[in-house]
C-alpha cells in the first residue's frame, strides 16, 4: 500500500488524485491551509478507501512551518513513500504593473515552498532508499509568455530544481517526477474561457498516478502537450513573441 | 453568450453564465447587483426547470464529496453534487441500495431532492423526499439551515420538491434500503434501523417478470394484481403510429432477488463478500462488483446531434414493434442486474441527442384514480389525433402516500409519461389540448419534464403552490419559475407565438 503525504491537497487535481490512491486503499497525510476544505477532503477520502493517517495546516508562505509537517507526517505515515506537492496560485494578469511584494510572494507560493518542502523531505528519502517525489510543475514553465511569466518564472525553477534532484536522488533508489499539465478547468482557473484544448482535473490525476508508477522522469499531461511544447521549445523567440498565447 | 441547449430534452436553449461551486462551507458567489441565480444539477430535467435564461447558473456538481456513511444503519450523508451513480458505488459493498431511483441514476442528490422524484416503487416507498432525514440549505443571505421532519418543516417542505427556488443543497442525508428481499413490511422505509449483519454478501439483482397486456383494463387489473407483493411495477406503452387507442404494452414487475436462491451462479460468485462486505470504510465498489450490478458506465454514446431527428413515425414504429418482440419473448420470470432494470436508458451516453437540434419535449401527467380510465384513453386518443408517435411511453400507477413537498408531483393516481419529437406549433397545441383534459381530470403536470405548460395549468396541478412565496430566495429564479407564474412578460404568450420563437431559433 502507498504511503503518501500530499502537500496542497484540497487543490482540484490533488484531491482527484487522492480519489485514486483512495480506490486502492492508500494510508494518506493531507496537508493544506483551509482547516474547513481539508477536513471535507479528508471524510470524502476515508469514505472512498483511503486510511487518513492525518490532515496537517500548511501554508507555503510560512518555511518555519515545512520540516514539522514532513516529520509529523513521516511519523503518522512510519515514513512515507510518496510525496506529492500541488499546491500553487496563478497571479492575476497585467503583469508589468504589481506589486513588488505580490510578485515575490506569488514565487515564494509557487518556487520557494516547493524548493523548502524538498529540502526538508529529500534527505529522508534518500536515507530510505525507496520512494516517488512527484511534483505539479506546469507548461508554462517550458517557455516565457506574456500572459503568465511570472507563473512561469517559478514553475521553471521548479523544473530545473526537480531536474538536479532526480539526478541526485536516482543513485539511492528515489524517484523524481515533474508533471507538467497544459490547461485544466480547476478553481485556479475560474474565470477562462475553455476550449478544446481543456482537461479536467480527473483526467490529468488519471495520468499522474500512472506516471507515479512509471519509470519517468518528466511528464506532459494530457500527453498531447509534449508534441505542442516539443514545437514551442523550438521555435526562436522572435517567432514565440507573435504568437497570441 | 450564444443560446445552448443544456436540458435533456435539448429546448428550450438558454443563455447563462456559469459558477461552479466547489465548498459547501463557503457562501454562494453572489453580489447584490447580480442577475437571478439558480442551482443546477446534472441537467436531466426535460425542460425549464433548471434553466435560468439570462441569469446566473451555480453548478452544484462540484459539491461532490461523501460526508457520512453509516453501513449498519444504512444513513448516508453526502453533498448535493453527488450523483446517485457514484453514491450507489459507496453504499452497494455494503449491501445497500438507493430507497428511490428514477429512470436514470446520473442524477444528482440536490436534484432529486428539488424535484423529489420517483421511482418503480412509488405504491411501497412514496417518493425520494421521504427518504431524507435531513439536509443543509443554504440561502443567498448567508444563512444556513438544517431541515428535516422535525427542524424548520415548513422550510423543508418547500425545499422538497422545491425547484432550487428556496436556496441552495448543499448537502442531503439518506435512509437506505438494504439490498435484497424487502424487510416484512415493505412500506416502512425505516427498515434501515435493523442492524446488519457484518458478512452479507449483498444481491445485486432483481426477479422480474414481464407480462404482455391489451387495453388500459388489462392495465389496470394487472397493476391491481401485482401492488402488494412486487416492490417495482412499470408498463411500457407502445404509442407508435396508429397504435395508440389500442394501449398495447408490456407490464413489468420486480422484486430484489433473494441471495439463497442466487447460489451458484456467476453473479454471486463475483459479488464482494467477506471482509469488504458491511465494514465501515470497506471503501468503493470495484469493477467486478459494479459489472455485477450492471452499473459500469455506459460504453455506446450518441457521438453528435445528427442534423434531423432520427426519431419519426417510421423508427418509432419499428423500435417499439422490436422491443414488444424482444421483451414479449422474455416473458415469464429471470433475474436482471440492478442497472438494466431500473436505468435501461443509461446504457447509451447522450441518447437525447437522436432527436437532431430541435430536440424534443416530455409530457408527463399524473391523473386522480377515479379519473385515470377516461382520461387515459382520451390522452391516447388525443395523441392518435394529433398524429404524434412516442418513442418511450411508460404508465404507472402511484401508491397512496402524498409527497412531502409543497410542489411534489408524485401523488396517488396514475402517471402517464410520453416523449415527442418537437415539431414546433403543432406539438404545443396539442400538449396544451392534453393538458386540458388533466386539469378537468383534477391531475397535475411533471415540472421536471415541462418546458411549456401554461400559468393556469401549473396552478390546477400545484393548487397549495402560494405557500412556496414566504420560502423563495429572492435571488434566486428559474426561466420555469417566471414562466408558470406569469412574472415573465414572455409567459402569457400562447403556443403560438412559443412554437415561432423555436423554429426561430433553428435557422
Ligand atoms: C432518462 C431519464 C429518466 C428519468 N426518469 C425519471 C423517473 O423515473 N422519475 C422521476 O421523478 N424523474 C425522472 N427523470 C427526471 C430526473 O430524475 C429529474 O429531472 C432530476 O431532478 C434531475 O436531476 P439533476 O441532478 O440532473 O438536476 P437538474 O435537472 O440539473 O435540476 C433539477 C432541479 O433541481 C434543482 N437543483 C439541482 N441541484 C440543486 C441543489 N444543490 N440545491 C437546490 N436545488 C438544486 C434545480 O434548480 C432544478 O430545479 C428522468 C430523467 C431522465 C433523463
Ligand atoms: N489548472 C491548470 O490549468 C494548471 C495547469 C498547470 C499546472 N497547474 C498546477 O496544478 C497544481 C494544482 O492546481 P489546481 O489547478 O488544482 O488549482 P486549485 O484547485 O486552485 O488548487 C490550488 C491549491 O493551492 C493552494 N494554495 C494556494 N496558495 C497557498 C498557500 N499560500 N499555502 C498553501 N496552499 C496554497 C490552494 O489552497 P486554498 O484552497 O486554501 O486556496 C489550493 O488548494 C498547481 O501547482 C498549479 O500550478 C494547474
Amino acid at each position: 500500500m502507498k504511503r503518501c503525504l500530499i502537500v496542497g491537497a484540497t487543490s482540484a487535481i490533488a484531491e482527484e488524485t487522492g480519489r485514486i490512491l483512495a480506490r486502492e486503499g492508500a494510508r494518506l497525510v493531507l496537508a493544506a491551509r483551509d482547516r474547513a476544505k481539508l477536513e471535507a477532503v479528508a471524510a470524502d477520502l476515508a469514505l472512498r478507501g483511503a486510511q487518513v493517517e492525518g490532515v496537517f495546516p500548511f501554508d507555503a508562505l510560512d518555511p518555519e512551518g515545512f520540516e514539522a509537517l514532513v516529520a509529523r507526517a513521516d511519523e503518522a505515515l512510519g515514513g512515507f513513500d510518496h510525496l506529492l506537492v500541488a499546491h500553487g496560485v496563478l497571479p492575476p494578469p497585467g503583469e508589468v504593473d504589481r506589486e513588488v511584494h505580490e510578485r515575490l510572494a506569488s514565487l515564494r507560493v509557487n518556487a520557494g515552498s516547493v524548493i523548502g518542502l524538498l529540502t526538508a523531505v529529500a534527505p529522508r528519502m534518500k536515507a530510505r532508499g525507496t520512494g516517488v517525489i512527484a511534483v505539479i510543475g506546469s507548461v508554462a514553465g517550458d517557455r516565457g509568455r506574456r500572459s503568465n511569466y511570472e507563473y512561469g518564472a517559478a514553475k521553471a525553477a521548479v523544473h530545473a530544481y526537480l531536474e538536479g534532484l532526480r539526478a541526485e536522488l536516482a543513485p539511492a533508489g528515489v524517484r523524481v517526477l515533474t508533471i507538467k499539465p497544459g490547461r485544466v478547468d480547476t478553481p485556479m482557473t475560474r474565470d477562462f474561457e475553455k476550449g478544446a484544448l481543456w482537461a479536467t482535473a480527473p483526467q490529468v490525476a488519471r495520468g499522474m498516478v500512472r506516471a507515479m508508477e512509471r519509470r519517468q522522469g518528466v511528464v506532459y499531461l494530457p500527453g498531447i502537450w509534449r508534441w505542442i511544447m516539443l514545437v514551442l521549445r523550438v521555435l526562436p523567440e522572435s517567432l514565440f513573441r507573435r504568437l497570441p498565447l | 453568450m450564444k443560446p445552448e441547449p443544456r436540458s435533456w430534452g435539448r429546448w428550450p436553449r438558454a443563455r447563462h453564465e456559469l459558477r461552479a461551486l466547489r465548498w459547501r462551507h463557503e457562501p454562494l458567489p453572489l453580489a447584490p447587483e447580480d442577475s437571478p441565480a439558480l442551482p443546477a444539477g446534472n441537467g436531466r430535467s426535460y425542460g425549464d426547470v433548471a434553466l435560468n435564461d439570462g441569469g446566473i447558473l451555480l453548478d452544484a456538481r462540484g459539491l461532490d464529496r461523501f460526508i457520512a456513511f453509516d453501513p449498519h444503519r444504512g444513513i448516508v450523508r453526502a453533498e448535493a453534487g453527488v450523483l446517485l451513480a457514484e453514491l450507489l458505488e459507496l453504499v452497494l459493498p455494503a449491501g445497500w441500495f438507493l430507497p428511490v431511483t428514477p429512470g436514470t441514476r446520473f442524477v444528482t442528490l440536490g436534484g432529486a431532492v428539488a424535484n423529489d422524484i420517483h421511482g418503480k416503487n412509488h405504491h411501497h416507498a412514496g417518493s425520494f423526499g421521504h427518504h431524507v432525514t435531513a439536509l443543509e440549505l443554504l440561502r443567498s443571505d448567508g444563512s444556513r439551515f438544517r431541515l428535516s421532519p422535525d427542524e424548520r418543516p415548513k422550510l423543508f417542505r418547500a425545499t422538497v420538491g422545491g425547484l432550487g427556488l428556496t436556496g441552495l443543497i448543499t448537502w442531503v442525508e439518506l435512509a437506505l434500503r438494504p439490498l435484497g428481499p424487502a424487510p416484512s413490511a415493505p412500506s416502512a422505509p425505516s427498515a434501515a434501523s435493523e442492524a446488519r449483519p457484518a458478512d452479507s454478501r449483498p444481491e445485486l439483482r432483481i426477479e422480474t417478470e414481464t407480462l404482455p397486456f391489451e387495453g388500459l383494463g388489462a392495465f389496470f387489473d394487472l397493476s391491481r394484481d401485482s401492488d402488494e407483493a412486487w416492490e417495482h411495477t412499470v408498463a411500457w406503452l407502445d404509442l407508435s403510429p396508429g397504435a395508440q387507442e389500442r394501449a398495447r404494452g408490456l407490464f413489468m414487475r420486480g422484486n430484489h432477488a433473494s441471495r439463497e436462491e442466487g447460489t451458484g451462479d456467476p453473479s454471486s460468485r463475483s459479488a464482494p463478500g467477506g471482509p469488504r462486505g458491511g465494514e465501515p470504510g470497506a471503501g468503493m465498489a470495484d469493477r467486478e462488483l459494479l459489472r455485477a450490478a450492471g452499473l459500469l458506465p455506459p460504453r455506446l454514446s450518441v457521438p453528435f446531434v445528427p442534423p434531423v431527428s432520427l426519431v419519426n413515425g417510421v423508427t418509432v414504429a419499428l423500435f417499439n414493434r422490436a422491443y414488444r418482440l424482444r421483451e414479449g419473448r422474455r416473458r415469464g420470470r429471470r433475474k436482471v442486474p440492478l442497472g438494466p432494470f431500473f436505468h435501461p436508458l443509461d446504457g447509451v451516453r447522450h441518447w437525447n441527442r437522436v432527436y437532431g437540434p430541435g430536440g424534443f419535449v416530455q409530457w408527463q401527467c399524473v391523473l386522480p384514480e377515479g379519473e385515470a380510465r377516461e382520461g387515459l384513453a382520451a390522452i391516447l386518443r388525443g395523441l392518435r389525433l394529433g398524429g404524434a408517435a412516442s418513442f418511450l411511453s411508460v404508465l404507472k400507477v402511484f401508491g397512496e402516500r402524498e409527497g412531502v413537498g409543497v410542489l411534489s408531483f408524485a401523488r396517488p393516481g396514475v402517471t402517464l409519461a410520453v416523449d415527442l419529437v418537437h415539431r414546433g406549433i403543432e406539438t404545443l397545441a396539442l400538449l396544451d389540448a392534453l393538458d386540458r383534459i388533466v386539469v378537468e381530470a383534477g391531475g397535475a403536470i411533471y415540472p421536471a419534464k415541462d418546458a411549456r405548460m401554461a400559468p393556469a395549468t401549473f396552478r390546477a396541478s400545484f393548487p397549495g403552490w402560494e405557500a412556496m412565496g414566504p420560502h423563495l430566495d429572492p435571488a434566486l429564479s428559474s426561466s420555469f419559475w417566471r414562466r408558470v407564474t406569469g412574472s415573465d412578460s414572455a409567459a402569457n404568450t400562447g403556443a403560438h407565438e412559443r412554437a415561432g420563437a423555436h423554429s426561430g431559433r433553428e435557422r
